[in-house]
């Protein structure tokens, strides 16, 4: 059974018709990689697939259950995690409660989840009080990431992870999106640096202007003349 | 035009490094203290104009703590907090005919039914405020209407709530206590009220616990969370309609204590909390919208201007100073001394 | 017929024919004014001469807001600029034509009555000091508010009405605050009183010897009303232009406008003072019609919320809404008082204050039409003239 199967999905943004009939499929502990150009809804997909948009047609299953419909918080609860691209920590907030806000559902303690965090992103152990608007890019970058792994989510949804990075943050950002896959999580990511993120995938799709144009393994991808001329600027 | 990027870069810059922001503030409360000084004002008139400043300072400080969350969580500019202010002010003068009269606690110029009225006025300047939400904000906020249409409302509430005022209380100025001596005395060289050190030890007292509320535990985390971004708090499972109710019942009761400490420094009005809307924008602006902590500091800075200002200044014109400042720091950083670029 | 029913009549006839004209456009104004004649003698013929009296000055009330709510459809309707400060362009306004007209107090008068200058101008050029000084002054306000959040140039209006109120409260050189400046010139008052005005040619005296001072009213809204036009056709000229459809793509969506290469801030900055302007305009004819001003009818409810009610009634983004909706808030306020009057016994009975307070009811009631207005009938009557594309109608 796929983890997540979205089949025929259309939507958009008022009357803006982004998406028409994608389909996608996400097995449990892949990392899936979605490229495409500009404008091509990748984005606008995985905020329709969290809920965050309204899906007008098509059907969206999440283990099994649909979840067409469903609202963010209930996503969360099932095990669904979304990272966006910009504005994705609490600013004023410090590192340490911006990761307990990332299990705002749970009650108890929350020692043991936060550990697990630290140990995958040291660095936020040493500035775990401070107030995250202080920090750098790569450093919101982390919080925004251990944030969507407090509720020990089965699927993370990451979009471009690597935006507005430095190269050196860039690669760091990979390995740890490797390291968390690792522990089983399955990961789908929107990606602008398509070669980097080809590598890193089991599969990826191409969207362009709103519609499945391409599927496959990433390094097959990666090497089909035709992605190449159209994508990846080679 | 790249230079002016550029410019605004280092601007930026500059105002990242921790100290900059608190010496902006500092700038702010020395430049009405040294005009008054330029102006002659005496040294000893100085400090007691700036311990009055303190205590409106706190006054201002409990309304735009709570204006600032609903602010930020919101998102649009509830122009009824002033109302709420004056609202919780009348609430307690209802109470104290309701309630048996007691003897002055001296020194203060109150009876024990003031502090019992004061107690009650909080529930119930919060419940009003949330009905306020139920009837006229939620509906439009479920509606997707634009915050500039909540922000209409929250005008129309305004007037909705000073025409009670004036319908059951009429226009005319009234008092806790018609006729009690409210003398001053002298603490380290400042002429004070009781009642004014009242005010400011609860105001300190209230500021205080609100911290521990915003800062311990996990409601008070999520407000600060839903106000700083409320999109990723739903993102997240936070309920964020549960913290706007909780912030509602916080935010108007705050107001409405910090209307009766205004009543009971001065008097009651049905204008009272509209004149303080101008000083509570200021202070939110001055700290940054959403922002609990830079409301506090913001109100501080507003409250000593307006004071000290009346030494050399029609005391009339206090909106005027508070005023003048939030122009001064939209000017120069729009998002907030203590705010953050594009917030 | 008597001599001051027709000339009454004939001034009436110019409104009339306005109104008409709003009606049934197409044709010309002119080819309206013989029927409007007609009406106008049978309303005369009709009406017992105090209510017709009575809805004549009723109705320069409504004009002059209608200018008001004219320029808050230039902020609001077709901008989308939040402006909460109506009240502080609407005194400085109504206080600037009265200075520029109004003769320097001379002798006893001068102890008691203090103003900074009275420079005894026509009134034509009062109403042009009140449009340019409101302009400047909203230029000053949007220089540093327009390019930041909408709120913020809402929190900075109220601290703008709120000053300009406070001055003309407390400073009393400028304007006798907080007494009232007394003895603002009414225009073409000479045609009322007495033998009539020394500019006019003296066979035409004879025309206007039917009126008297009271039937005043009648002349102030011939020029009233001729303003409200005035500015109605230049507004739906100026907003059916390209420099409207700019700023009705401002109001809808302020990236994309930005993204076409408007200067966004500057048709903002030119919307917020050709509004402010107006309202200027609108207080000079309230200041030349009361004769005597003070701070105190400028308050935010009756400068400001009054004028926010009227608007969202009519309808924001439509100018015969912002005209409509000054008519019937108007009517309602001054309808309410005598509605207060006569509940006086009951109130009376509920509690002995209530009867004097009973003028608070109105504030009530119109704060809660305000509040329907917005949660059922947010488009007001009339709604948005359809000169926008059907994809901006449903993306609301």
């Amino acid at each position: 059974m796929s983890l997540l199967k979205a089949e025929g999905v259309s939507g958009g943004y008022g009357d803006l018709e982004v998406l028409r009939d994608v389909s996608i499929r996400v097995e449990p502990g892949e990392i899936v990689s979605l490229i495409g150009p500009n404008g091509a809804g990748k984005s606008t997909l995985l905020k329709t697939l969290f809920g965050l948009l309204r899906c007008r047609r098509g059907v969206i299953r999440f283990k099994g259950e649909e979840v067409t419909h469903a609202l963010p918080e209930a996503l969360v609860r099932k095990g669904m995690a979304y990272v966006p691209q910009v504005d994705n920590v609490f600013p004023s907030l410090s590192a340490e409660e911006n990761l307990e806000m990332g299990a705002f559902v749970l009650s108890g303690d929350l020692k043991e989840r936060k550990e697990r965090v630290f140990r995958l992103f040291p660095r936020l152990r040493e500035r775990r009080h401070q107030r995250v608007g202080r920090m750098s890019g790569g450093e919101r970058q982390m919080v925004a990431i251990g944030r969507a792994l407090m509720l020990d989510p089965e699927l993370l949804m990451l979009d471009e992870p690597s935006a507005g990075l430095a190269p050196v943050l860039v690669d760091h950002i990979f390995e740890q999106i490797l390291a968390i896959n690792r522990t089983g999580v399955a990961i789908l990511m929107v990606e602008q640096n398509a070669k980097k993120s080809l590598e890193l995938a089991h599969r990826a799709y191409v969207l362009a202007a709103g519609q499945n144009r391409f599927e496959g393994p990433g390094p097959e991808l990666l090497t089909n003349p035709e992605i190449g001329r159209l994508y990846l600027g080679g | 035009m790249l230079g002016a990027r550029r410019w605004r870069e280092q601007v930026g810059r500059l105002w990242a490094r921790p100290w900059v922001p608190p010496l902006f503030l500092l700038f702010l409360v020395l430049l009405p203290i040294l005009l008054a000084a330029q102006q002659g004002v005496s040294p000893d008139r100085l400090l007691s104009l700036v311990i009055w400043g303190t205590m409106l300072g706190s006054i201002l400080a409990l309304g735009a703590i709570g204006l600032t969350l609903v602010y930020g969580i919101l998102r649009f500019a509830n122009f009824a907090h002033g109302d709420l202010m004056t609202l919780g002010a009348y609430l307690a003068l209802f109470m104290l005919t309701l309630l048996p009269q007691g003897p002055p606690l001296r020194p203060f110029s109150f009876s024990l039914e003031f502090l019992v009225a004061l107690g009650l006025v909080f529930p119930l300047t919060g419940l009003a405020a949330l009905l306020v939400d139920r009837f006229l904000y939620r509906p439009l906020r479920f509606r997707r209407a634009q915050p500039v249409v909540l922000a209409m409302a929250a005008f129309a509430a305004a007037f909705f709530v000073r025409s009670l005022i004036y319908l059951f209380w009429g226009p005319d100025f009234l008092f806790y206590y018609v006729g009690r001596p409210r003398p001053a005395m002298e603490v380290f060289g400042v002429l004070l009220r009781p009642d004014q050190l009242f005010i400011l030890g609860l105001a300190l007292l209230l500021v205080f616990l609100l911290y521990l509320l915003l800062e311990k535990t996990k409601l008070g985390k999520a407000m600060r969370a839903t106000a700083d971004n409320p999109d990723l708090a739903r993102t997240c499972g936070i309920p964020t309609e549960r913290v706007a109710l909780w912030t509602w019942l916080l935010g108007g009761g705050l107001a409405g204590i910090s209307g009766v400490m205004l009543g009971l420094d001065a008097q009651l009005r049905p204008e009272m909390g509209w004149f303080m809307l101008l000083p509570l924008f200021a202070a939110v602006i001055l700290g940054g919208i959403g922002n609990p902590y830079g409301a506090l500091a913001g109100a501080m800075v507003i409250g000593i201007a307006q004071q000290v200002s009346a030494s050399f200044l029609n005391p009339a014109y206090a909106p005027g100073v508070a005023f003048v400042l939030m122009i001064l720091v939209l000017l120069v950083r729009p998002q907030g001394i203590f705010g953050r670029p594009g917030g | 017929m008597e001599a001051d029913t027709l000339i009454k009549s004939a001034l009436l006839a110019l409104p009339l024919a306005f109104l008409l004209l709003s009606f049934w456009p197409g044709r010309r104004a002119l080819a309206w004014l013989a029927p409007a004649l007609l009406l106008a003698l049978l309303l005369h013929w009709v009406l017992p001469t105090g209510l017709l009296a009575y809805l004549v000055s009723f109705a320069v009330f409504a004009s002059v807001f209608a200018l008001l709510s004219l320029g808050l459809n230039v902020h609001w309707g077709y901008t989308g600029l939040f402006n909460i400060g109506i009240a502080g362009f609407f005194a400085l306004g109504a206080f600037t034509s009265a200075l520029f007209t109004t003769a320097m107090p001379s002798g006893a008068l001068a102890l008691y009555s203090q103003q900074a200058f009275g420079l005894g101008m026509p009134f034509l050029v009062g109403v042009l000091s009140a449009a340019i000084l409101s302009g400047v002054v909203a230029f000053l306000v949007g220089l540093p508010t327009l390019r930041l959040r909408e709120d913020y140039l809402a929190i900075a209006t109220i601290g703008v009405a709120e000053l300009i109120r406070l001055v003309f409260q407390n400073e009393r050189w400028l304007a006798n605050g907080p007494q009232p400046l007394r003895g603002i010139p009414r225009p073409l008052y000479c045609l009322t009183d007495g033998p009539s005005c020394d500019w006019l040619p003296t066979f035409l005296h004879p025309l206007f010897a039917g009126l008297e001072p009271r039937d005043y009213p009648y002349l102030y809204l011939v020029l009233v009303s001729a303003a409200v036009v005035l500015v109605y056709l230049a507004l739906e000229k100026a907003l059916r232009s390209p420099w409207g459809r700019v700023l009705r793509a401002i109001r809808e969506d302020e990236v994309s406008a930005a993204m076409v290469g408007k200067n966004v801030f500057a048709f903002k900055l030119e919307a917020f003072v050709v509004g402010a302007m107006i309202m200027g305009i609108g207080g000079a004819f309230y200041a030349h019609f009361l004769v005597s001003i003070d701070y105190g009818h400028f308050i935010p409810l009756f400068g400001t919320f009054l004028i926010w009610v009227m608007l969202m009634l009519g309808g924001s983004g439509n100018n015969k809404g912002a005209i409509l909706g000054a008519f019937v808030i108007w009517g309602v306020w001054t309808g309410t008082a005598f509605l207060t009057d006569t509940l006086t016994p009951f109130l009376a009975a509920i509690s002995e204050d209530l009867p004097a307070r009973s003028p608070y009811l109105r504030y009530l009631f119109i704060s809660l039409v305000f509040m329907a207005i917005l949660l059922y009938r947010p488009r007001g009557l009339l709604g948005e003239e359809k000169t926008v594309s059907q994809f901006m109608e449903n993306a609301k």
